[in-house]
């Protein structure tokens, strides 16, 4: 399954609710304010940095360098909106809204 | 009518691209600049990540407000705080955020004046109205 999920992790717990719920294997897409989660050194960078050891997680790139987002959490990827319809097409999607 | 000289404060907890709210939060910051109000701005929550260098939404297809933002100084919006336990939250030092606007004199930039919680709180009570995005 492809869970994506698009609210800052500092305003609500849409990430983590995600998190707790995604199963080992699925794969975790940050987009749009959801993108922050995957940023080194804030107070909820350690959602994503334990997320990768069971998920692939994808970050759009236009979401990371509209927001100045360049240090980010090393495991993650950054995703074009072809990888997301590529994504979308492999998998069940539930989008975390 | 606006009275001339209330004290009044915007304050902006958003995140910058994924609403309209700040880029209303401007809007409203350069009516208040324009009936000269005493107006105060203050970035914290996810309103500071408005604040974060770099921002560049080409790629969105939006033209973003990061102009405006670096032009509040040149609207007369002037004090302009962020909160520094909301910076930290994220991972943004307080030396790193955007410049609102330069000084006439020396050309140096002007950055939005950090503080902490007990002085945002402070200077909230003292507030004729604000003004939340």
């Amino acid at each position: 399954m492809l869970h994506t999920v698009n609210k800052s992790p500092f305003q609500n717990s849409a990430l983590e609710n995600c998190l707790r719920l995604a199963r080992d294997g699925d794969v975790i897409l940050l987009l749009e304010d959801g993108v922050y989660a995957a940023a080194v050194g804030t107070v909820k960078s350690s959602l994503i940095e334990q997320a990768v050891r069971r998920h692939a997680v994808y970050a759009i790139e236009a979401d990371l360098k509209a927001r100045g987002l360049d240090k980010l959490i090393k495991q993650v990827h950054i995703a074009s909106y072809g990888d997301f319809v590529d994504l979308v097409e492999k998998h069940p999607v539930h989008a975390w809204l | 009518m606006a009275e001339k000289g209330k004290k009044v404060m915007v304050t902006v907890r958003k995140a910058p691209h994924g609403s309209i709210y700040v880029q209303e939060s401007i809007e409203v910051m350069f009516i208040f600049a324009t009936y000269e109000m005493d107006l105060s701005v203050v970035f914290l929550d996810d309103g500071v990540l408005a604040l974060q260098a770099g921002q560049d939404t080409k790629d969105l297809g939006i033209k973003g407000f990061m102009a405006s933002l670096g032009a509040l100084v040149d609207w007369e919006v002037t004090k302009v705080y962020v909160d520094r336990q909301s910076l930290k939250d994220r991972g943004i030092p307080e030396d790193a955020i955007i410049a609102i606007g330069k000084d006439d004199d020396s050309g140096a930039p002007i950055r939005p004046t950090v503080l902490d919680s007990a002085e945002v709180a402070a200077m909230m009570t003292e507030q004729h109205s604000i003004v939340s995005f």
